[in-house]
């Protein structure tokens, strides 16, 4: 194969994948507040049906965006209720959602099912940028607007983490929640905040399925995406830059599963689209048990403690539990 | 009441506090219904029709009857073995993947004693069924104990183990179906070759539900019962799930007790899948959990893991999956339906569990 | 700024926390609060810092009353409290630590500026902290220094110090110390919350005791730290100041012993070379033989490492170095499982954390303990054995009542009457807390009736009266230190009072 195709699929997956950026980024805001939202799966399936339905309905692509964003941010109300406020298993209440959302949008969006629809304005390169050798053709050439959004949302997403007030709030409150109360932040009122800022960033990603990177509707649309979505969110540390990197590798790992195909062609396709999805789990599982520090405990003390920081991370310390304020 | 962090001390008195918990309960239950009619009417339809209509479905002829009890058969096994996991504390999300992996050990179990033509073996086909059952148990075991030990020994947490595992199993299940176990001719998405009619499992009539996989789940479900009411072993669970750390301290051993959980609900899981391989589908195929197994999940949720309630919910889940296979037929809807009703019911009364606890009046004393 | 509370009220359920405090604390003094643990000092300090609204009582700073209903209000006052488990964010950096929450921080952070306000602070105190460690990796006294540096950032004027000394060393004890008194000078109050005597005398001008929710008494220890200060070793007016404030915490007599003699002669406990070691503590102790049916108070102030020796005993924790050998059996790092095998019992402080489990009913934590005899529950047994349970222990419930439905000294029975029997070696941790006072003697008859029939029983408590009463000996921990074991009958309000604050 030419380097130049390689290139030009390489290009494609990484575009490919700006749904999952989107929704990756949105998860690790809201479990960074200290919140886990295991809807995502029904989320970007109700919203992506949502959005098709709505962008169609209005004959307007960005409407249909804009009502994914707003049924996203109401399931993460609904989370945000249910966890915060009424203090039950956040695992309970998202994993329900995720269920009840993707019947719903089967349900729902039915009448929609493979019918032709509006999508996003057609791609283009970004001028200059697309000059940087091996860069520009990767990253600028094959891209529409959500792709280069999905770039300034991995950006700007990392600026506000570690170079404003406000990120360093956000990760205060889900570390140490009573600690961030002593300081005089209203933890609940921010945890709801971030819950919504992630669900509504969900919502969009289910919308760039059904209106550009799959576009269309059909019977359990973006099924597995939210699960990936999760696992993604693990694998990149809570840290918006690694999981987005997480999100543009499944991308390339599910194209270059349909480039070996080709190439084996003994094992099944399906095989390879299953991969990708047990790759990461499998990624997740090394990164995130104590038997890489096991390993690394036979390396010299200094090596050891800057490659772990590099490949362990540790969840937000108050992940999943309500703040008890007293 | 002023200044930034004012709020903090919210909770304000709100109107609808002070009222006995079980108000809050029937108040969720009540929205989730009116909830379900709206859904109803959005898809352009009338809610009585459909209820109707998905009544008639699965409960108007001895087949669709016999769907029913053929649904709820492997619910129970999945319910059942979810109890001891949900009592232990834990999510067991990867009960879809135990059924799948207890599904492929079946049905290898059943290639190796039938491979494809042969009409006789070692085994006659009934004992190969028992046997095949035996092992998808086994092979549920081994899926189950594999999210056991990562979440114990490698604590990673059991929903992301459980989880990856599902995609795995999901994953070895379709590269059998068109790699090593494909068609002759063609693979697809229908599956591997069925298997002779001498290895499907008896039928009640000319219906779909098999005695065995009845008595199979009605058994789980007793015994479980009992384990929970009864058993040294059941209190130690409920122990460990409620306070691991206490309980450890009153010379529970928990992680023992943790995996044990692990095992028995594979051990359900597994056999629910043999069943759905040698009962209803008699071969393998990519979704043969056909989603039981988060049905189960869901099941356990909505009686607040108490397997005493377990079976007329399951039935009625059971009810309301095969009555909704009716809408696409007669009112051009989506059978999903059913998982809507599902969905919004638990939803709500989680939601309705949590506002009792918050603004219920409490018992004095 | 002169901080004054006045007539604090604070219930919590039917505990009377702070029961009429007042307390005035002048500009430019670091003020001791004393007491034990539940004497209400904590609960003090936060209605002070915001965290606990108070009942009623008032809040008066600088002669003016303050609206304290949470630590944003404290805050803008200018009070910091730094507790004693640093309320920071162990995975962010030492400078991102000290930006977070400080009012004088830009929307857009610049680190480099919070440096260099962060770098001159440190030097004034000559503290040594490095702005990009993680805080993870610090120790509890950096921990400290990094946030003493923060409040006073944040314009703190007056600064809370809740058992600041706790799990620091000698040099970072000094430089916080030092670090005090210059901002006593600069004119801040500061409030010195510990039971660590040594401590207050060495760093305090003035010091409260407090009791069971009320101030008991007020020393100003001025006048005997002016000519103490700069002398060697303690001198007699030290000894002075040591006994007026254990008389004040503890009260002016010991209580006599009461327990009969119940001692056999062989050692069901030996202890040999253990070390153990926490985070916070080191701790040695060279040799310690229990013989059957002994009772060994463990006196000392709170948190002076009685838990971590009473777990590692249990087999709940491992020494770093040494051996415990139950009934002749070596035990050592063994699990958890052979001690209790090998007969010993660990009852823990927090009941509902570590003891019980919440919404198991009495009658199941009796069956839980019967687990081993067979499969199915013997529902009659152990209905029977609760029955019994509830009537010996005089439980106020019944069988089917819930755990966390009961009363804390309800729970503590029923912890006591869920000891399996025969035991070797009783643990436990303040057994008679929340009793009244003839629960407290009943309870005592049911654990001298064990030790009679052969049990040996090693008990932590904060009631020196409870030690002396109902100990054959007793050990005494103190920063960090083991006393040798004493004879009961030997002690006097004064040497024990000593020893708590760590003279032996």
């Amino acid at each position: 194969m030419e380097s130049g195709q390689l290139l030009i699929i390489l290009a494609t997956a990484i575009a490919s994948a700006t749904p999952l950026v989107f929704a990756c980024i949105g998860e690790t805001i809201t479990e960074r507040a200290g919140v886990i939202n295991l809807s995502a799966e029904g989320t970007i399936m109700l919203c992506a049906m949502v959005g098709f339905v709505a962008a169609k309905t209005a004959d307007n692509v960005w409407l249909g965006f804009l009502a994914a964003a707003i049924v996203g941010a109401l399931i993460a109300l609904v989370v945000a209720y249910g966890a915060i406020t009424l203090k039950q298993s956040q695992i309970a209440i998202g994993f329900v959602l995720a269920l009840l959302c993707s019947d719903l949008s089967a349900y729902l969006g039915n009448p929609y099912v493979r019918i032709p629809g509006p999508t996003v304005p057609p791609r283009f390169a970004i001028p200059l940028l697309q000059d940087i050798p091996f860069i520009g053709p990767l990253f600028f050439h094959e891209g529409d607007v959500l792709v280069y959004a999905g770039y300034a949302l991995v950006g700007v997403t990392w600026l506000y983490f570690y170079r404003t007030r406000g990120g360093l709030t956000l990760r205060a409150i889900g570390e140490q929640p009573a600690a961030a109360f002593a300081r005089g932040h209203n933890v609940i009122a921010l945890r709801y905040a971030y819950t919504v800022i992630g669900g509504v960033l969900m919502g969009i990603a289910g919308a760039a399925f059904s209106l550009d990177f799959k576009a269309g509707w059909s019977y359990r649309h973006t099924a597995g995406y939210g699960w990936i979505a999760l696992a993604i969110v693990i694998f990149g540390g809570w840290n918006p830059l690694r999981a987005a990197l997480g999100a543009y590798l499944f991308g390339v790992l599910q194209s270059l599963a349909g480039v070996a195909q080709s190439a084996i062609p003994d094992v099944p396709t399906q095989a390879f689209t299953v991969a990708p999805f047990v790759l990461m789990i499998l990624a997740l599982v090394l990164t995130s048990s104590d038997w890489l520090d096991r390993l690394l405990s036979y390396l010299p003390v200094n090596v050891r403690r800057s490659l772990a920081r590099a490949i362990h991370t540790a969840p937000p310390a108050a992940l999943g539990r309500p703040f008890e304020q007293d | 009441m002023e200044g930034t962090a004012a709020p903090q001390t919210m909770n304000p008195p709100a109107p609808i506090a002070g009222l006995p918990p079980t108000v809050y309960r029937i108040g969720a239950f009540v929205i989730s219904l009116i909830l379900v009619a709206l859904v109803i009417f959005i898809s352009g339809a009338s809610p009585a029709t459909v209820i109707g209509r998905m009544v008639g479905g699965a409960f108007g002829t001895a087949d669709q009857i016999g769907r029913v009890i053929a649904t709820l058969s492997p619910l129970l096994l999945c319910a059942a073995g979810l109890v001891y996991t949900f009592n232990a504390g834990l999510y067991n999300l990867g009960v879809e993947g135990q059924i799948t992996f207890g599904a492929i050990a079946a049905t290898w179990t059943l290639r190796l004693l039938y491979p494809e033509g042969a009409t006789a073996s070692l085994l006659p086909p009934p004992a190969a069924i028992a046997l095949a059952i035996l092992v998808g148990g086994v092979g549920g075991i081994a899926w189950g104990l594999l999210a056991g030990a990562l979440h114990v020994y490698g604590r990673i947490s059991e929903i992301f183990a459980g989880l990856g595992l599902n995609f795995a199993a999901t994953g070895i299940a379709i590269y059998l179906i068109f790699g090593p176990w494909k068609r002759p001719g063609v693979a697809s998405l229908s599956g591997t070759q069925p298997f002779d009619e001498s290895l499907w499992l008896g039928t009640f009539g000319r219906t779909e539900a098999t005695p065995v996989a009845l008595a199979l789940g009605l058994m789980a479900l007793i015994i479980t019962i009992g384990v929970m009411r009864n058993t040294y072993f059941g209190l130690r669970l409920r122990a460990v799930g409620r306070n691991l750390r206490a309980a450890y301290v009153l010379g529970v051993p928990a992680r023992r007790q943790l995996l044990s959980a692990f095992l028995i609900c594979g051990l359900f899981a597994g056999v629910a899948g043999a069943l759905q391989v040698v009962g209803v589908f008699h071969r393998l195929i990519p979704n043969i959990s056909s989603n039981l197994g988060f049905l189960g999940l869901l099941v356990v949720m909505l009686v607040n893991f108490d397997p005493l309630w377990i079976l007329p919910v399951a039935f009625f889940f059971s009810a309301l999956n095969i009555g909704s296979l009716q809408l696409p037929l007669s009112l051009g809807l989506e059978s999903s339906l059913s998982g809507v009703i599902q969905g919004l019911l638990v939803l709500f009364a989680l939601l309705g569990r949590g506002l009792a606890q918050k603004y219920g009046r409490k018992p004095e004393g | 700024m002169n901080v004054e509370l006045r007539h604090i009220h604070k219930h919590f359920g039917s505990v009377h926390a702070n029961d009429d405090v007042s307390l005035t604390v002048a500009a430019g003094t670091i003020h001791g609060l004393l007491g034990e643990n539940g004497a209400g000092k904590s609960t003090l300090v936060k209605i002070l810092s915001g965290f606990i609204t108070r009942d009623s009582g008032e809040i008066v700073l600088g002669g003016q009353p303050a609206h304290i209903q949470s630590p944003a209000d404290a805050l803008r006052y200018g009070i910091g409290m730094l507790h004693q488990d640093p309320l920071d964010f162990p995975p962010l950096t030492v400078i991102e630590n000290f930006m977070a929450g400080s009012p004088a921080t830009p929307a857009l952070l610049n680190a480099r500026a919070a440096e260099r306000n962060f770098r001159a602070l440190c030097r004034q105190f000559h503290f040594d902290l490095d702005p990009h460690a993680r805080v993870s990796d610090l120790t509890v006294g950096e921990r400290q220094q990094l946030e003493i540096v923060r409040l006073l950032a944040n314009g703190a004027g007056t600064l809370i110090l809740d058992e600041p000394t706790t799990g620091i060393s000698a040099t970072q004890k000094t430089l916080l110390f030092n670090a005090l008194r210059q901002l006593a000078q600069e004119g801040k109050s500061i409030i010195f919350v510990s039971h660590k005597l040594e401590d207050v005398e060495a760093l305090c001008d003035c010091v409260t005791v407090m009791r069971r929710g009320r101030v008991v008494g007020e020393l100003n220890l001025r006048p005997y730290r002016a000519n103490g200060q700069d002398a060697h070793g303690p001198t007699d007016q030290h000894f002075e100041v040591t006994a007026r404030i254990v008389e004040m915490m503890f009260g002016k007599e010991l209580a006599l012993p009461v327990k009969p003699t119940t001692h056999q002669d062989d050692v069901i406990l030996r202890l040999d070379g253990l070390l153990l070691r926490s985070d916070r503590l080191e701790m040695r102790i060279e040799h310690l033989a229990v013989r059957r049916g002994e009772v060994i108070g463990i006196a000392g102030l709170e948190g002076s490492g009685q838990q971590l020796f009473l777990l590692t005993c249990a087999g709940l924790e491992h020494p770093a170095a040494g051996s415990i050998h139950v009934d002749g059996r070596d035990l050592t790092r063994k699990p958890y499982s052979a001690f209790l095998k090998a007969g010993v019992c660990y009852l823990p402080a927090d009941r509902l954390r570590d003891g019980l489990i919440s919404g198991l009913s009495i009658q199941e934590h009796v069956a839980l303990r019967m687990s081993n005899k067979g499969l199915f529950i013997d529902r009659a047994a152990a209905a029977q054995e609760a029955e019994r349970a509830i009537a010996t222990f005089n439980i106020r419930g019944r069988p089917d009542t819930a755990v966390e439905q009961l009363s804390g000294g309800n729970q503590q029975r029923t912890q006591l009457a869920l000891m399996p029997s025969p035991l070797n070696v009783l643990l436990m941790e303040h057994p008679t807390r929340g009793l009244d006072i003839e629960s407290t003697l009943w309870v005592w008859q049911q654990l001298i009736a064990r030790c009679n029939q052969g049990t040996a029983i090693l008990f932590a408590s904060s009631d020196l009266d409870e030690i002396v009463q109902y100990s054959d000996r007793v050990i005494v921990f103190s920063g960090g230190r083991i006393s040798p074991p004493i004879a009961a009958a030997e002690l006097t309000a004064d040497s024990l009072g000593q020893m708590i604050g760590g003279r032996f």
